[in-house]
């Protein structure tokens, strides 16, 4: 197939792959490429900068489409920790579930689950957007400070403590919230906001059915009569 | 850091290949854990004498020698299978006895383990020169729990590295850190419980087998750990009936578990899972934090 390139982790490298998608993929005319056996390697497909569609066939490691700008990633099993951490744009698609700090800092573009997410999706998310079609573990979006985390299940301990200006929509139920992290009431901006990521994840649920997190900005400013005490 | 490395067959027929599975299980996590590594065994029970694991610490290994001296003191009938650096007793001879004649006549030996099921390996090397000097690939039996290890808070010695064990048949992993382990060797040591290494991980491993020797099952034992234990961590843990894994209540340490028709399979990452036969058609999934996952043989 034109436009098709193909690469075996159990043949090639996963150095040389890596190599070929920062510097050859570009000017070759290949709109797509697929990894086969990912097999556990770590930073599969990191740090690309090209309009891309990659699929990749297996479980992955940690940090698969780290930093990724523009690339449009699909990883057909699970996806180790740190999956899609730093991601500035594009997008990454795990159709299985996804190990801790999935998203951790990204900046930009959508992250998708289909399955779970361990502890601490969305860790210090800088304006990333995420949508976990399962649940969520504990310490989630913990300091996140901007950008959108849609969670179709349930989440765990310490949602969102100590959050900036991040939002997060839970569907399911929340173990306990964070420190700083409160519900507020959903507006007609909020039900839009979920429409468009379930409908960016593929994914069926009605917007109503989800809640609001976000920060009670109650550390914004030192508060000596707290007594460190919040 | 560290790797940690997990494998029971339930297909009876693969149990003459635990050792051959096992292997690129355990290389598979030697970026995890470089500077040593262990392997506990456990197989068909010993009809009715003890196996104890020895590892000839310093000098050229004369077990010949040993076994003459071993017999002067206890005429009775034994053997020691030497492997290298390693043999197994088997004896008749009390554990505690043998500790004692170890201290007095012979200490350059480290006492590795006591049971009827384990046999434990344990050096200092690269994961695959470990496999390597003692044949590990080649081994038997129906389980097995296994380490590789980068050493953070203690020195890299044989002695040092992991699987811990006490009591017998009881073994355990670790990849993390304890934050309290002298405060569990203080509650431990009143007790009679003496301990070998400096080491956090033997803190852990001699904890739960005094509260398995108290009457509790190793579920309930791991449970109490969870306030008695401070700290971060995957354990774990084989007998000669169960193989257990644990991981903290913020589960920092990595552990993936693959459940297929003939067999559940452990490790760090699935890089180490990867190989398995069948993997595709596993359940795999990674142990939510502090909930307790078993299997027995």
């Amino acid at each position: 197939m034109e436009g098709v390139k193909q690469f075996d982790l159990a043949v090639t490298p996963l150095r040389e792959v890596n190599r070929y998608l920062h510097h050859d993929v570009a000017a070759s005319g290949v709109e797509r490429v697929k990894i086969l056996n990912a097999d556990g390697a770590h930073s599969i497909a990191v740090g690309l900068n090209v309009p891309l569609d990659i699929e990749v066939d297996g479980h992955c490691g940690y940090y698969l489409g780290g930093m990724n700008q523009l690339a449009r990633i699909t990883v057909q099993g699970n996806a180790g920790p740190g999956v899609g951490e730093n991601m500035m744009s594009g997008s990454i698609r795990v159709k299985g579930f996804a190990s801790t700090a999935a998203g951790a800092s990204a900046h930009g573009g959508l992250l998708a689950i289909q399955g779970d997410a361990a502890l601490r999706c969305g860790i210090s998310l800088k304006g990333g957007d995420i949508v976990v079609g399962g649940s969520v573990g504990s310490f989630s979006a913990f300091m996140a400070q901007a950008g959108r985390i849609v969670v179709c299940g349930d989440a765990g301990d310490g949602l969102g403590d100590s959050l900036y200006e991040a939002v997060i929509y839970v569907r399911g139920s929340v173990r306990s919230l964070g420190t700083d992290a409160r519900f507020e009431p959903m507006k007609a901006s909020d039900y839009e906001a979920v429409r468009e990521l379930l409908d960016a994840a593929g994914f069926e649920h009605d917007p109503r059915d989800f809640k609001r997190v976000a920060s009670a900005k109650s550390l914004y400013h030192w508060n000596v009569d707290a007594n460190q005490e919040y | 850091m560290c790797g940690i490395v997990g494998l029971l067959l339930k297909e009876p027929s693969l149990r003459d290949r635990l050792g051959e599975l096992m292997t690129p299980m355990l290389v598979g996590m030697t970026d995890r854990g470089p500077d040593s590594a262990g392997v506990a065994i456990f197989g068909a029970p010993a009809p009715s004498a003890l196996k104890i694991s020895l590892f000839w610490s310093h000098g050229a290994a004369d077990w010949n020698g040993l076994s003459k001296s071993f017999s002067e003191k206890y005429p009775g009938a034994h053997t020691f299978t030497p492997n290298g650096q390693h043999a197994i007793l088997v004896t008749d001879v009390s554990p505690d006895d043998v500790r004692g004649w170890i201290k007095d006549s012979a200490p350059q030996i480290y006492l590795l383990s006591v049971g009827r099921s384990i046999d434990l390996y344990k050096d200092i090397g690269a994961p695959a020169e470990i496999v390597k000097r003692y044949g590990l690939d080649r081994m038997s039996g129906t389980h097995v729990v296994a380490h590789t290890r980068m050493a953070t808070e203690s020195a890299v010695t044989p002695a040092h590295a992991h699987p811990f064990t006490a009591g017998e048949d009881f073994c355990l992993v670790h990849n993390g850190s304890l934050s309290n382990p002298h405060l569990v060797r203080k509650k431990l040591e009143p007790l009679g419980i003496s301990f070998v290494t400096d080491n956090d991980t033997e803190a852990a491993c001699r904890f739960f087998e005094w509260r398995l020797r108290e009457g509790d099952d190793l579920s309930t034992a791991v449970q109490r750990g969870f306030s008695e234990l401070d700290g971060f961590y995957t354990f774990l843990m084989g007998t000669d009936k169960e193989l257990l894994i644990v991981r903290d209540a913020f589960a920092c340490k990595p552990a993936v578990v693959a459940e297929a028709d003939d067999y559940v399979a452990i490790a760090s990452e699935f890089r180490s899972l990867a190989h398995l036969p069948g993997i595709r058609h596993a359940n795999v999934f990674e142990p939510k934090p502090q909930e307790v996952y078993s299997w027995k043989v």
